[in-house]
C-alpha cells in the first residue's frame, strides 16, 4: 500500500516531484522580489537606521574624560566621594595634564568638565600649563595652590564619572536636571533650564501651526473639491505652486513682507490702521505665520484627496430628508473628511516638530525650536552629545505621540486619497 | 498597510531633509587653495587684494568659503582628518582658542620669511599672524535718526531712543558694553568681567533692553537692517558700514565710543594637507603691497605696521586706529575671550533662549 502511495506523488517530466520543483519557482520568485526592495532596504540602513543608532549612541556615550584623563579617571575609581582625594589621584592627575598640554587635549577636557562645571575649562587650562612645569610631589598642596577648583569636590565627582563611557548626563540635561557633587540627581540651576521650555514651545508652535493649517485649509480644499474641473485646476496650481518653491525662498519672502518697514506695516500705515510699524517679524507672530504658509499644502492635499472621493449624493439626500445645510454638512460630510484630516495634521505636525530654518530666519530668539538647538550644538559648540540627547528626546517624543495619536484616532482611518 | 505607508512617507520626509542638509563631498584639486573668511564686504576686499593678486601671480585657483566664526568646523575637520580650509580668517579669541585646543597649526615666521615684530600683537598668537585691526561699533542711519547715539550708554536708553537695536548673537563685544553702559570704566572691563558676578551683572544689564534686540549673526546684516529701517541702531564692523556708505550711497554714521578694537588673523587648521602654498599664501597677504590695498576697498588697520606708511592718506581718517577714534576705544582681551569664551558663549545660549 504505501509503495503505491509513494508513487501516485505528482512529478514532473523529468521525474522530480511537482512539490520540490514549486518550491524552486517560489524561491526564485521571492529572490527576485527581495533584490528588488534590497536598494530601498539599504538605503533605510544606511540613511535611518545607522544615523539614528549613532545617534542614540551618542547620546549616552561620552569617552572624553577616559581617554583624555585615563590616569586620573582610573585612580578615582577607589575614591569614596567623602573627603579630597589622596596623594595617588593628584599624581595621577599631573601626569595627565602634563601629557594634556603636551598634546594640546587639555582644552578639550576642560571643556567637557566646564559642561557640568562652569569655569572649570579655563581652571584646567592653567592647571595643565603649570603642571607641566612641576618635577616632583608631594602634588596635592601644589595642585590646590595652582587652582583652588582642585581643592573642591566638584571636580573630583565629574572626573570620577567620567571613567565611565556611558553617561546619562546629556540625557538628563536635555530635562534640565544634572548631577549634585554627591552624584544625586537633582534639578538644574534656572540658569541653564531651557531645555523643558524648548520642548514644550515646539509642541505648542507645532500644534498651533498645525491648527491654523487646518482652519486655513480646510475650506479651501472644500472649494477646490466642489468647483467646476476647469476653475479648481486653475486655483489648485495656486496651491501647488508655492508648495514646489523653495522653502528658503518663501521664507525670506515673508521677511520682506513682515519687516518693520515692510510690505504688510507699510499698507496698514498708509491706510491709518496704525500709526506705529507693528512687530510683525523676529517674534512668534512672524514664525507662525510664515510655518503655517509653508506647511498648509501638506494639511491641504489629503483632506483635498478624501474629499473627491466622497459623492456628493449624499449631501444632497441628507437635504432632501429635511437636514439644514449645516446638520447635512456637519452630521453626514464632515465625518466623511476626517481620514484626510488625520493624515494632513499629523504630516504638518511630525513636520513643524523638526522645523529648524523658518523660526531662525523669522523667529526671535525665544521662538527657536528643538531643532535649532540641535544645530547649535552640532556647528557651534560641538557638543554632539547634546546633539545626540535633545534629537533621541525628540525622536522618543514624537513616537510617544504618534503612538497616543493611533491610540484616540486610529492610523487605520488614516487616508491620503 | 496603511499604517506602514504613512510611517514609511513620514520617514521618507525626514530622510529627505537629512539629505539636503548634508555636505556635499569636497572637491580635491592639485593647484588650489581653499581660503574660508567672514563673508561679505570684507570678503571682497580680500578678494580683490589678496585673492585675485596671488591667484592671477601664481595660477592658483582659489576657492572661497564663508562662515560666522564657528571654530568647532575647523575642530570638526581636524578631528576627521579631512581639512578642507587651507586659510581661516579668524578673530581674535578663536585664534588663541584655537590655539590652546590644537586645531590651528603653530605658525613658523622663519617660514613666513617676515618679521613678527612688525605685526601689531603679533607677539600674542602663536598660531595665527594678525591681518587686521577692525572695531565693533555702534552705527545708525543719519538719514532717519540725526540725532543719534553719542555713547555707549544710549545704546542701553529705551527712553532716549525707542526701538529696535542691533546686536551680534554673540557675547563678545556685548559683554563689555553692557558693563560699560552700567558705569564700568573701560580699562576695568576685564577686571569685573572675570568675575561671574561681572557677568551676572552684564546679562543683567543686557536683560534690560533684551526684547528690543535684533540679533545678527552674520557681518552682512546689520548694515542691511539699517538699510531696512528695522532697527534704529545696531552694532556693526566698521568696514561694514564704510562700505555701505561709500558703494551704496548710505548716510550711516559711525559712533566712536567705547568700540572694540580686535584682530582678525590668518591661520591654518592642523594637519592641512596644503600647507606649503598655505604659508606662501599668508605671506603674500601680510607683505606690506597688498596689506595697504586692501584699505582701499574696506576700512580696516593693517596688521603690518609697514603697510600703514603705503595707504592712502585720504584712508587713514576712517581707520579704526584714526587718532579721532581711540580716545574711549575698548581694546579686546583675546587671552580673556580665548579662555572663557566656551564658557560665556554657553551662558550666553542660556541667557538668550529663556
Amino acid at each position: 500500500m504505501s509503495s503505491v502511495a509513494l508513487d501516485q506523488i505528482p512529478r514532473t517530466a523529468d521525474g522530480v516531484p511537482l512539490k520540490v520543483r514549486l518550491r524552486q519557482a517560489e524561491r526564485r520568485r521571492q529572490l527576485k522580489a527581495m533584490g528588488l526592495v534590497v536598494p530601498l532596504y539599504l538605503v533605510i540602513l544606511l540613511a535611518f537606521v545607522v544615523p539614528i543608532g549613532v545617534m542614540l549612541f551618542n547620546s549616552v556615550h561620552d569617552d572624553t574624560l577616559l581617554t583624555l584623563m585615563p590616569k586620573t579617571t582610573a585612580a578615582l575609581q577607589s575614591w569614596d566621594g567623602k573627603d579630597l582625594p589622596d596623594e595617588a589621584v593628584y599624581a595621577a592627575l599631573v601626569e595627565d595634564l602634563k601629557l594634556g598640554w603636551k598634546d594640546k587635549t587639555a582644552a578639550e577636557a576642560g571643556k567637557r568638565i566646564n559642561y557640568e562645571l562652569p569655569g572649570a575649562r579655563s581652571a584646567v587650562l592653567s592647571s595643565a600649563r603649570h603642571a607641566a612645569k612641576l618635577t616632583q610631589g608631594p602634588y596635592k598642596q601644589a595642585m590646590i595652590d595652582i587652582a583652588p577648583i582642585w581643592g573642591q569636590r566638584d571636580i573630583w565627582s565629574i572626573l570620577k564619572r567620567g571613567g565611565s563611557a556611558f553617561t546619562p548626563y546629556y540625557l538628563l540635561r536635555s530635562l534640565d536636571f544634572q548631577y549634585d557633587v554627591d552624584g544625586k540627581i537633582i534639578a538644574s540651576p534656572p540658569g541653564n533650564a531651557i531645555f523643558r521650555d524648548i520642548f514644550s514651545r515646539t509642541l505648542i508652535m507645532s500644534l498651533g501651526v498645525t491648527a491654523m493649517t487646518l482652519l486655513l485649509g480646510y475650506p479651501v480644499a472644500y472649494l477646490l473639491a466642489s468647483l467646476p474641473l476647469r476653475i479648481s485646476n486653475l486655483l489648485m496650481i495656486m496651491v501647488l505652486l508655492p508648495f514646489w518653491t523653495s522653502l528658503l525662498v518663501r521664507t525670506t519672502a515673508w521677511v520682506v513682507l513682515l519687516q518693520q518697514h515692510g510690505v504688510i506695516n507699510d499698507l496698514l500705515m498708509t491706510l491709518h490702521i496704525i500709526s506705529q510699524p507693528a512687530d510683525l517679524i523676529f517674534n512668534r507672530v512672524g514664525t507662525v505665520v510664515a510655518m503655517t504658509h509653508i506647511q498648509l499644502p501638506f494639511t491641504l492635499l489629503p483632506i483635498y484627496s478624501v474629499m473627491k472621493t466622497i459623492s456628493p449624493s449624499h449631501v444632497r439626500a441628507a437635504r432632501s430628508l429635511g437636514a439644514g445645510p449645516f446638520y447635512a454638512f456637519w452630521r453626514v460630510y464632515f465625518p466623511q473628511t476626517v481620514p484626510g484630516i488625520a493624515a494632513g495634521c499629523l504630516l504638518t505636525f511630525i513636520l513643524c516638530l523638526g522645523y529648524y530654518i523658518t523660526p531662525a530666519l523669522v523667529g526671535g530668539p525665544t521662538d527657536q525650536m528643538v531643532s535649532y538647538f540641535v544645530a547649535l550644538y552640532t556647528n557651534r559648540e560641538l557638543n554632539w552629545g547634546m546633539a545626540s540627547a535633545l534629537g533621541a528626546i525628540l525622536l522618543a517624543a514624537t513616537l510617544i505621540l504618534y503612538y497616543v495619536y493611533n491610540k484616540i484616532i486610529g492610523v487605520d482611518r488614516i487616508k491620503l486619497g | 498597510m496603511k499604517k506602514c505607508l504613512l510611517m514609511a512617507g513620514v520617514l521618507t520626509a525626514a530622510g529627505m531633509a537629512v539629505a539636503l542638509t548634508m555636505p556635499a563631498p569636497p572637491v580635491m584639486a592639485g593647484d588650489q587653495l581653499n581660503i574660508t573668511s567672514w563673508g561679505g564686504a570684507y570678503q571682497v576686499s580680500q578678494r580683490k587684494a589678496y585673492f585675485e593678486p596671488y591667484a592671477k601671480e601664481n595660477s592658483t585657483k582659489i576657492t572661497e568659503e564663508e562662515y560666522n566664526g564657528e571654530i568647532a568646523k575647523i575642530r570638526a575637520m581636524v578631528e576627521a582628518k579631512s581639512v578642507t580650509w587651507d586659510v581661516v580668517d579668524v578673530d581674535s579669541g578663536r585664534a588663541i582658542q584655537g590655539c590652546a585646543e590644537g586645531v590651528l597649526e603653530t605658525i613658523d615666521w622663519s617660514k613666513l620669511g617676515l618679521d613678527r615684530s612688525k605685526f601689531t600683537g603679533g607677539d600674542i598668537y602663536d598660531c595665527a599672524v594678525p591681518t587686521i585691526l577692525y572695531a565693533t561699533v555702534i552705527a545708525y542711519d543719519k538719514d532717519k535718526l540725526p540725532n543719534g547715539p553719542t555713547t555707549i550708554a544710549d545704546v542701553f536708553d529705551l527712553k532716549k531712543f525707542p526701538g529696535k537695536r542691533g546686536l551680534q548673537k554673540d557675547p563678545f563685544i556685548n559683554l563689555e558694553w553692557a558693563l560699560i553702559a552700567d558705569g564700568v570704566p573701560v580699562k576695568d572691563v576685564y577686571k569685573v568681567l572675570s568675575t561671574q558676578a561681572g557677568v551676572d551683572r552684564a546679562f543683567k544689564k543686557l536683560d534690560t533692553i533684551k526684547k528690543d534686540v535684533v540679533w545678527w549673526e552674520a557681518g552682512a546684516q546689520p548694515p542691511q537692517m539699517l538699510a531696512d529701517g528695522n532697527v534704529v541702531m545696531t552694532s556693526a564692523w566698521n568696514g561694514r558700514i564704510y562700505d555701505a556708505n561709500k558703494n551704496s550711497g548710505k548716510h550711516f554714521e559711525i559712533m566712536w565710543d567705547a568700540q572694540g578694537l580686535d584682530w582678525d588673523l590668518w591661520a591654518i587648521p592642523k594637519g592641512d594637507p596644503r600647507m606649503d602654498d598655505a604659508y606662501k599664501f599668508i605671506a603674500f597677504a601680510s607683505s606690506p603691497g597688498p596689506q595697504a590695498d586692501q584699505t582701499h576697498w574696506i576700512s580696516y588697520g593693517p596688521g603690518n605696521q609697514d603697510a600703514i606708511a603705503k595707504v592712502d592718506p585720504a584712508i587713514l581718517p576712517n581707520l579704526p586706529t584714526a587718532p579721532d577714534h581711540i580716545h574711549n576705544a575698548l581694546l579686546t582681551d583675546p587671552q580673556f575671550w580665548g579662555d572663557k569664551g566656551d564658557d560665556l558663549r554657553q551662558q550666553f545660549t542660556a541667557w538668550l533662549a529663556k
